[in-house]
This record gives structure tokens, C-alpha cells and sequence, in this order.
């Protein structure tokens, strides 16, 4: 059953994955993307990540498409008469995706990994090892924020010639 | 790896697989900028199942879980900025398609 469960999750993922990349419009694609990050934050859970899947759940599924909704807002909507040539171009563009999909499953269900035994691990708290063995990841993790804040700030603004 | 590991680590390594053509074949194809940075997120899910996994069959759940988080937090940073810049393109030629980028001097 947890098996089922698992390749039923994988599959889905795959699929929102297909859609968010195959759908003619923006906003389906950016609902999709929302699904995939779901998805995924259910499949953390299952493999005793839930930290992760929180953040997942709640920045990749919450603020992400909420930054690409308002960005679609801001830029120009498409004609309803551009719509189907725009379809016919998608489907002309992306009809190989699918095959290609199959046929890298197919190769890849045949290749047999090797068993490898490796060294005796121990799952430490996430917190711990955060706070006390990756502190360098906390600092750059800072350090990338402030500079996607002052980048935005940058990008933004409206310099006063253009005003 | 324990033994039965590896069946669960050959399906999510499979998937980890194809959500990254998908993401890398939207990205190769699209020439809409904010499709393209719906490629790269696609990318990066794939990347963040694979550390998850990894971490989850060899045992160190908690750094695994980290460098999640470190990830996510990388990719929220790009992605704002990305859109910013796209923003500031569709500005400058009043639209987002990759091609008019090529008109851009400086």
C-alpha cells in the first residue's frame, strides 16, 4: 500500500509538473507549479522532512506563485484571438516532451543500481545542525536574502528621468 | 543504503529524473521569460525531491532538511529578482519575450 501510495505521488508530481510546462496560459501554468510544490511537500513529509516541507509548502506554494501572479498582472494579457494560434504553437513546440519522458523512464527503469553499504549515518535534528554545524549556510542564506531585497530595490525603482 | 531502500530510491530517483527534463526542456523551448523562470522552478523542485531523498535513504534526515531549506531560500531570491528583471525588460520593449532582448545595448 505504502508503495502504491508512493508511486501514485511520483506520478502526480510528474504529471502537475507536464501540465504547469504544456498549459497555453500563464496563470494555469503559475496554478500548476502551485500543485507541483504540493505534491512535493507531501512527498517530504513521507520521507521525515517536515521542516522542509513547511518551507516548501508555505514560500514554494504560497509566495512563489504569488510573486508570478502579480508579475502576469503587471505584464500584458493576451488576445483571445491570439490563443489558439498560440496553442497550435505550444503543441508544435512541446509534442516531444511526453516521448521524451517515456522513453528516458523506459531507459532508466532498466538500469539496476548497484548496493552499495555505506558508513552507519544518524538522523540529527534539523535545528541542531542548522544552528550549530551550518552556520555558514545560515550567514549566506542572509546574505542572498538582503541582496535579492536591495536588487529588487534597484530594479524597481523608477529613476527620475523616466518619471 | 539499506537494502530496502533501494526500491524507493530507484522510483523517486526516476522522478527526480523527469522533473528536471521537464523543467530543463521548458527552459531550452520557451521563449516567454516568465515561462522560462516556471522552468527553472520546475528545475529546482527537482533538485530539492533529490536532496530529500538522499537524505532520506543514507540516514542524515537533518541535513538533508538544511540544504533544503538553504535552497529554497536561494531560490526565492533568484526568482524575485529574476521577475524584477523581467519586469524592468517589459518596461523598456512592452513585452517578455526572450527575443527582444537582443535589441537591448549597454
Amino acid at each position: 500500500m505504502k508503495n502504491v501510495l508512493d508511486v501514485l505521488l511520483i506520478v502526480a508530481l510528474i504529471l502537475a509538473a507536464l501540465a504547469t510546462v504544456m498549459s497555453v496560459r500563464l496563470i494555469r501554468s503559475v496554478i500548476g507549479l502551485a500543485v507541483t510544490s504540493v505534491l512535493l511537500t507531501v512527498i517530504m513529509f513521507r520521507m521525515d522532512s517536515p521542516l522542509a516541507a513547511v518551507f516548501e509548502l508555505s514560500v514554494c506554494a504560497g509566495l512563489i506563485p504569488a510573486i508570478f501572479i502579480s508579475t502576469i498582472g503587471l505584464t500584458a494579457r493576451t488576445a483571445p484571438d491570439d490563443m489558439a494560434a498560440l496553442r497550435r504553437a505550444k503543441i508544435k513546440r512541446y509534442w516531444l516532451l511526453p516521448v521524451l519522458l517515456v522513453i528516458v523512464a523506459v531507459m532508466l527503469t532498466r538500469v539496476v543500481l548497484p548496493h552499495v553499504e555505506p558508513p552507519l549515518a544518524t538522523a540529527e535534528g534539523v535545528r541542531d545542525i542548522l544552528w550549530n554545524q551550518r552556520q555558514i549556510d545560515l550567514v549566506g542564506q542572509v546574505v542572498v536574502l538582503l541582496a535579492g531585497a536591495l536588487g529588487v530595490v534597484v530594479l524597481v525603482k523608477e529613476r527620475k528621468n523616466e518619471a | 543504503m539499506k537494502p530496502e531502500h533501494i526500491p524507493l530510491f530507484c522510483l523517486f530517483g526516476l522522478g527526480v529524473v523527469l522533473t528536471m527534463i521537464v523543467g530543463m526542456y521548458c527552459l531550452l523551448t520557451t521563449r516567454n521569460l516568465v515561462r522560462a523562470l516556471i522552468g527553472l522552478e520546475i528545475l529546482t523542485k527537482g533538485v530539492t525531491l533529490l536532496i530529500i531523498l538522499t537524505g532520506y535513504v543514507s540516514g542524515q534526515v537533518g541535513l538533508a532538511q538544511s540544504l533544503a531549506i538553504t535552497l529554497i531560500v536561494i531560490e526565492v531570491a533568484v526568482i524575485v529578482v529574476a521577475v524584477s528583471i523581467v519586469l524592468g525588460i517589459y518596461r523598456r520593449t512592452e513585452g517578455i519575450d526572450s527575443r527582444s532582448i537582443r535589441e537591448i545595448k549597454g
